[in-house]
């Protein structure tokens, strides 16, 4: 094949030069390279670092186009060109081309300035280092268009990718070595710089803010709800969706979280290819519904008045908190990044359950943002190297244990 | 029986090419070649020069650190060229075969009569000693620090081994002596370990603790035995030796004589009939592996050892020291048209990431050397615990050996491993790290500081 020889002779060419890993980042995505085994095992396992990522990216893009229709259902309901959805998961109402147009338009844009700015700034990276383009931005670039609110500006998507990447990532040494997860790391930047257009009952529908905007110009409109059911709750409304919604995703919410059916196969998916950990997503579950019972039991032992603040979210069924807000596409896609999560086994299990237990926590207590899945997550992952110094110590001390009783 | 050994984490690499179990007589190789640089760690301090002939059993160079450990020649004939490296390092010794071979004559030796000293003396003298090989570190064992035990797996589990129930066969009195011998070395026990249903002539050993043993790659590996058995505590050391090795120790001191004579098993896809050979250490390989083997012009790799921890040697290469195998697989130096994302029926893996090998698990592959992808930073975690039985974490004790933390490394049990034993998390490592270089090399640096 001649373009295969082609881009060989390239190769060769660009050896040693400072462009060689932005070739060979291009030269990879098209052909496995030629290299063979030097010293060790003179054979390996199928899989590397692409092919994980890209099951991720498989995982994720049913979330992705639920989303782009999602995006566009909730547009139109909003303005009340169409009514709610009435028949299931198929519904006609929401698989229309005018939805999937709708989000398409505003959701692609998101996609396409998260890979432009984060793979530009992991390029230079590597030109600067001499080493060659790590995967990880691939499973990133997706993930954060997926936990924005569909209407965010641009170039706000832009700065803080630019600031994930940098500061989340590449100070650290890059993939693989980075403490916070990145893509939570952007969304983080994103939620202190600007929180107007992060949180609050305009941002989640496209098109809310922006009439918003027309009234206050004089423009005699209705106002356009862009509320997500935790956003209701926390002040006491009710969630004012049915369960089969929330488990499908027909609510407003960030673009590609709101589906937990989707992210369920999601999840079962990437456990069942072994990439995704499925101590991680069950005890981050388990977590959540423990905590989830403790305030079903505050609430229905009386210890909180239905005056107090909290008591919209505390009374929620314990298993609706897995249906509602980012907590499954937290669990499932953010909580499991194998790099700042736990990495043995056993501290994958504390450090899910602390996930799920903590996401709870934070949602019910947080007046000012009613969802806690981000931060319990960037809490996990600063505390996943402690939770694993201790399971190591366990190993640690065993060893010591058997030749204390060896010498006594 | 409670001395039964069972594993349940590891991977057994199924691969075309098996050895037949037909034993040919090799072509007496013209030359014999000895590495030094198969006995890690030690520096030779030459005594045959260029031009002195030596018997059989002759001495080529001892170790200079410990002098008594003597390197013998397996062939009798002239020392021909002693070929250098940089800073005239000895990187092999070539001899000239001569014909008939003539036997240095070390005396048959009484086992029932003889002391530890006598024994250790005896092995010492004839270049028996290098078979012996110790934990930690992973060396030719120091015969100044007596072991706790010894350990000999009679079971190979790596992809293609030799059998050694079929290498065995037939030197029952070989092995004894040898085992008796050795027993004399140690105050604890002689580990002996066999597959779980082996009909080897280790089973038969008297004065050894005999174990069964049954799971998966790496249950055979010394290193997972000694972990299950009685795992090596800081300032204990254990000695492991190969059973083909203990053959030639045997005979010995059975007939005085150093017979470097050992079946090997050519293996690999890219052999055309996969059968066993009887031929000696340092034999060239070319006098085996292209009648009815591989292609004169093939792009092969040559393996002196198994494909997991075997060295790579070129057509005119030699068999190494220790092993009693050579594979042969394709090179895979070519590329692969979106090779990381199509579905892959035709490779092993451990995940189901778009890999089929899960669908049947006993379907035989031909794996060629390509690495599959690129060498990268850690970030999988939770794979290497699969397939490592070891009760040690992998990945910290492999980080600790980058990061060169001498504590840490001690604590996380390096006394225990060698780098045969990172050869499957090796293998199975998303980001092509090379474990087993990470881990002799914190070995050696262990030895430097620590001694």
């Amino acid at each position: 094949m001649s373009l295969k020889n082609n881009l060989h002779n390239l190769k060769e060419k660009y050896k040693g030069k400072k462009i060689a890993p932005l070739f060979n980042g291009f030269h990879t995505f098209l052909y496995l390279p030629n290299e063979t085994t030097h010293g060790g095992t003179h054979i390996k396992a199928a899989d590397d670092l692409k092919r994980t990522m890209n099951t991720v990216i498989m995982a994720l893009i049913p979330c992705l186009i639920f989303g782009m229709f999602n995006a566009g259902y909730q547009h139109h309901v909003a303005i009340g060109e169409i009514s709610k959805v009435s028949g299931g998961f198929f519904s006609s109402e929401f698989w229309t081309l005018a939805n999937l147009g709708v989000g398409a338009l505003k959701i692609l844009p998101l996609v396409i300035v998260s890979y432009v700015v984060g793979l530009a700034i992991e390029f230079i990276f590597c030109i600067i280092k001499g080493h060659e383009i790590e995967e990880g931005y691939l499973v990133t670039g997706m993930l954060v268009p997926l936990i924005v609110p569909v209407d965010l500006p641009l170039w706000m998507l832009a700065v803080a990718v630019a600031f994930g990447v940098v500061i989340g990532k590449e100070v650290f040494g890059g993939t693989g070595m980075n403490i916070l997860n990145p893509a939570l790391t952007i969304r983080a930047f994103l939620f202190f710089a600007y929180p107007t257009w992060m949180s609050g009952d305009k941002v989640w529908v496209h098109g809310a803010v922006e009439r918003a905007q027309e009234i206050a110009g004089g423009a005699n409109v209705d106002v356009i709800s862009g509320e997500t059911i935790l956003g209701s709750l926390a002040q006491s409304n009710g969630a004012g969706y049915s369960v089969a919604d929330m488990f499908f995703g027909f609510i407003p919410g960030s673009v590609g979280e709101t589906s937990t059916l989707l992210i369920l196969l999601g999840g079962l998916f990437l456990i069942f290819t072994k990439i995704g950990s499925w101590r991680i997503m069950l005890s981050s579950v388990v977590g959540a519904l423990v905590m989830g019972l403790i305030f079903n039991g505050v609430v229905s032992s009386g210890w909180i008045t239905e005056s107090s603040k909290f008591y919209g979210l505390m009374s929620t069924e314990f298993w609706h908190h897995l249906l509602i807000g980012g907590f499954a596409f937290g669990t499932v896609f953010m909580a499991t990044d194998p790099v700042t999560a736990s990495q043995t086994n056993k501290g994958k299990w504390i450090y899910g359950f602390l996930v799920g237990f903590i996401s709870i926590l934070i949602r019910v207590f947080n007046p000012a943002y009613p969802e806690g899945v981000m931060l319990a997550i960037l809490l996990m992952n600063v505390f996943a190297p402690t939770i694993d110094h201790y399971v190591v110590q366990g190993n640690v001390k065993k060893r010591m244990k058997r030749l204390k009783v060896k010498t006594a | 029986m409670s001395n039964d050994i069972r594993i349940k984490k590891g991977l057994d690499i199924k691969l075309n090419g098996e050895a037949e179990k037909t034993v040919e007589q090799a072509v007496i190789s013209n030359y014999c070649t000895i590495r030094p640089e198969d006995f890690h760690g030690v520096i030779p301090k030459l005594v045959a020069k260029e031009g002195t002939s030596v018997n059989a059993g002759g001495v080529l160079f001892y170790n200079k650190a410990i002098e008594a450990v003597k390197f013998v020649s397996p062939v009798s004939g002239k020392v021909v060229e002693i070929v250098r490296g940089p800073k005239r390092r000895i990187d092999a010794i070539k001899i000239e075969a001569s014909k008939p071979q003539t036997f240095e004559d070390f005396g048959k030796f009484d086992i029932d009569g003889a002391t530890a000293e006598s024994v250790k003396s005896h092995l010492l003298q004839a270049g028996c000693w290098p078979f012996v090989k110790q934990r930690p570190y992973d060396v030719i064992a120091n015969p100044e620090k007596a072991p706790k035990a010894i350990f000999i797996s009679g079971y190979a589990s790596a992809p293609l081994a030799a059998d050694l129930d079929f290498t065995l066969q037939g030197k029952e009195a070989e092995l004894q002596a040898a085992v008796s011998a050795l027993a004399k070395l140690t105050e604890g026990k002689v580990h002996v370990s066999v597959g779980k249903s082996s009909n080897s002539p280790l089973t038969g050993l008297s004065g050894v603790t005999l174990h069964k043993v049954s799971g998966p790659h790496p249950s055979g590996n010394v290193g997972t035995q000694i972990n299950k058995i009685d795992p090596i505590n800081k300032g204990e050391v254990v000695w492991t030796v190969n059973p083909q090795d203990l053959v030639i120790i045997g005979e010995l001191l059975l007939t005085g004589k150093f017979n470097a004579e050992r079946l090997v098993a050519l293996v690999g896809s890219s052999v055309q009939k996969p059968r066993y050979f009887k031929t000696v250490i340092g034999s060239e390989v070319s006098t085996m592996i292209y009648d009815k083997g591989v292609e004169q012009s093939g792009n092969d790799r040559i393996i002196s050892g198994n494909v997991l921890s075997g060295k790579e040697i070129k057509a005119d290469g030699a068999l190494d020291y220790y092993s009693n195998t050579i594979s042969v697989i394709p090179e895979g130096d070519d590329y692969d048209f979106f090779g990381w994302n199509k579905p892959v029926f035709n490779k092993v893996s451990t995940s189901r990431a778009l890999t089929f090998s899960w669908l049947n698990p006993n379907k035989k592959y031909d794996l060629d050397t390509n690495t599959n992808g690129e060498h990268r930073a850690f970030v999988v975690t939770g794979n290497y615990e699969e397939v490592f039985p070891l009760d040690i974490f992998p990945m910290q004790i492999l980080k600790a050996c980058m990061y060169k933390d001498l504590d840490e490394m001690e604590a996380l049990g390096m006394y225990e491993v060698a780098p045969e034993d990172f050869a499957l998390t090796e293998f199975v490592c998303v980001s092509k790290q090379p474990h087993q270089k990470i881990i002799r090399e914190g070995l050696d640096l262990m030895i430097k500081e620590i001694g």
